[in-house]
């Protein structure tokens, strides 16, 4: 095993979504700086969107929607707790970036006249911009990024970050999945684009790897800006989604919804105004399921055969391709049946909620000289688009940071630190093997962590999360795959306890589902109304409240509750009081 | 549970009358986001060698001649 050194000017880590247009758009902003783009997998099929997109959730097309109608809609569908510079940032991109993206050849859906053809499925406004030959997304990422010139690595895995005495970025340090060797490269400026922390909980099939998100997204970004001393906000919303039930791919509303498709309780009768996933359509979700009316299923066998044929070809040939052979297995017909929907497993992605790494308008994380973009950055129910908006923020950000910046001094030390960390599990010739460990782990977060959230079952789980952590310095690992499995389970079991301590320290109820304590079980306006901030501090797991800024776009006083009012029938069908028991 | 020394149903299958990797090929085992295919250095065709499947199907739809095949995982079934 060897240990190379290269230098570059911006590292860019993840190669899905973000990363790649942040790299792209630092060679356009200066084609002199050298752009390395680091992969874990390979960024021709990687990442979220490996098998492409079916829409847009968050289009901000002019004469369907505003930027400040935008930012109203994401601020009240948060619960009010946003940087609303940030969302501002995205909605004021977000059509140019649209319209960039088609003349790559991305294609949208356009109506006869060649004008984007935006649905309404969000509670006040519209925004959903389906891409029904959305498969082919990513082959033109990564045209894109030969014609730029970026230089590419795939197959290694970065563990943690280089930072200065004075905690400034000055590297990041991987090791090779299939080689197993030490990678330590230099650079000026590091772009996080790491994804969700998709592998937390274990999803109800028990299968490791049949996440909702890609697994190769383990929550690695998560835990290397933890350990660099960045700023993390809203670990305690967490991300939950309405699901096919055994299959990882989402029902569909955002496609089927405005087909006529929706989402029923076992009667067949809609039971939510608005299929668009927030904390509070997730509640509603959870008590329908758990009800007399339940379990939950996406209706649309009231549907003509012309609409079934539409949905059955947006729906089997993109983003979960295998969903069709999945319905074929349990003899499900979209004409027939209604199809069973469940809740996904627990996970971290700001794409979804508004669990991520602190970043402001520039894609700047409190760390100075890394920036981070995509699910994994903290701008709420930012989805592809975002991610692709602040790719290009984040990649302009470094260039201009690189301006000023030479190649900065570090502490040595850090590299022997880690090199023996991660060779650590190849040393061991008996021991635990990582995905035994990884099981325990992600079955411990879905018995103590799975809202509803009891503070008491937390503290236990980070007395046994604590347990495990005792277990990383026994587990083996016989080949560089299965180094690359042990080192995941290090990163899982970080996200693990920022989780529990995020949750534990906001002592409320907020976002639903996503946030649900049964014993603080009401929204807490005056104590709570702040983001809830986590840092290493001492080595240790730090919370502390942030408070939100001033409003750009005020709301008023009817507008803050239009999510509160999901339900369809006034009274839930079931009282509060049977889930709180 | 996945355990690669566990007799265990593997959702990818690889026809080896139509895999091609004896020739040069390894975009399945390219594209994977898991990095779970492998060439066997034996009959010098693909395999699953870990069962950590997505069911994505990069490797199926990438595979120029039509030989791999990602059946749903049995847990999930």
């Amino acid at each position: 095993m060897e240990t190379h050194f290269r230098n570059v000017d911006i590292l860019v880590i993840g190669g899905g979504t973000a990363g790649p247009m942040a790299a792209i758009k630092a060679k356009q902003a200066n084609p002199e700086l050298r752009v390395l783009l680091l992969e874990k997998a390979n960024v021709k099929r990687s990442g979220a969107i490996s098998m492409g997109m079916d829409g847009l959730n968050n289009a901000v097309v002019p004469g369907h929607a505003t930027p400040e109608q935008y930012v109203k809609e994401i601020t009240i569908a948060n619960d009010g707790i946003v940087n609303q510079k940030t969302v501002m940032a995205y909605a004021q991109n977000s059509f140019a970036m649209i319209e960039e993206l088609n003349s790559w050849g991305v294609k949208f859906e356009k109506d006869a006249t060649g004008d984007y053809a935006v649905r309404k499925v969000h509670h006040m406004g519209t925004y959903v911009l389906p891409m029904p030959e959305g498969h082919d997304i990513k082959k033109i990422l990564y045209r894109r990024l030969r014609r730029e010139r970026v230089e590419i690595t795939n197959r290694l895995v970065a563990t943690r970050l280089l930072t200065t005495e004075t905690g400034q970025i000055a590297g990041a340090m991987a090791f090779d999945c299939r080689t197993a060797d030490f990678h330590v490269i230099r650079a000026k400026a590091v772009i996080l684009a790491t994804g969700a922390a998709g592998r937390l909980g274990l999803p109800a099939s028990g299968y490791l790897f049949g996440t909702y998100e890609n697994p190769t997204n383990a929550g690695d970004g998560y835990s290397m800006a933890y350990h660099a001393g960045a700023e993390l906000s809203g670990l305690e919303c967490f991300q939950i989604n309405p699901l096919i039930k055994d299959y990882n791919g989402p029902a569909c509303a955002y496609v089927t919804g405005p087909m006529g498709g929706y989402t029923a309780n076992n009667k067949g009768e809609r039971f939510i105004e608005c299929d668009y996933w927030s904390g509070q359509m997730m509640l509603e979700f959870y008590r329908e399921l758990e009800s007399g009316n339940g379990p939950v299923f996406l209706k649309l066998n009231h549907l003509a055969e012309e609409t079934i044929n539409t949905i059955e070809e947006i729906l089997h040939s993109n983003e979960r391709p295998s969903r069709g052979r999945f319905h074929e297995g349990r003899g499900t017909d979209y004409r027939e049946q209604m199809v069973e929907m469940h809740i996904s497993e627990i996970g971290l992605c700001s794409g979804h909620s508004a669990s991520g790494v602190w970043v402001n308008e520039h894609a700047e994380t409190t760390v100075k000289g890394l920036y981070a973009a995509g699910d994994l950055a903290c701008v709420p129910h930012n989805y592809m688009l975002g991610a692709f908006v602040y790719g290009k923020i984040a990649g302009e950000s470094a260039v201009h940071y690189c301006a000023s910046t030479d190649f900065l001094a570090f502490d040595e030390q850090q590299i022997k630190a880690e090199q023996a960390r991660v060779w650590a599990p190849l040393t061991r010739v008996q021991g635990l093997p990582p995905l035994q460990v990884e099981y325990k782990l992600r079955r411990l977060v879905n018995d103590y962590l799975q809202p509803p959230k009891v503070t008491r079952k937390m503290e236990i789980g980070l007395a046994r999360f604590a347990e495990i952590r005792a277990d990383l310095k026994h587990i083996a690992a016989k080949n560089p795959h299965e180094l690359m499995r042990a080192m995941e389970v290090h990163a899982i079991l970080d996200c693990a306890e920022m989780a529990a301590q995020a949750s534990l320290f906001r002592k409320e109820s907020r976002w639903g589902l996503y946030h649900y304590r049964v014993d603080y079980p009401e929204i807490n306006n005056e104590d709570w109304f702040v983001h809830v901030q986590l840092k290493k501090t001492n080595g240790q797991i730090h919370c502390f409240t942030k408070p939100v800024d001033d409003y750009l776009i005020e709301l008023s006083e009817q507008e803050k509750s239009a999510y509160q009012k999901i339900r369809i029938n006034s009274a839930p069908s079931i009282p509060d009081s049977t889930i709180l028991v | 549970m996945s355990n690669p020394n566990n007799f265990s149903s593997l959702p990818v299958t690889i026809d080896p009358e139509k895999c091609i990797a004896n020739k040069g090929c390894n975009i399945c085992v390219e594209v994977c986001p898991l990095d779970v295919l492998a060439i066997d250095p034996e009959t010098g065709k693909a395999y699953m060698k870990f069962d950590e499947c997505w069911y994505c199907l990069p490797c199926e739809k990438d595979c120029p001649t039509g030989a791999v095949h990602v059946a749903i995982p049995y847990l999930l079934r």
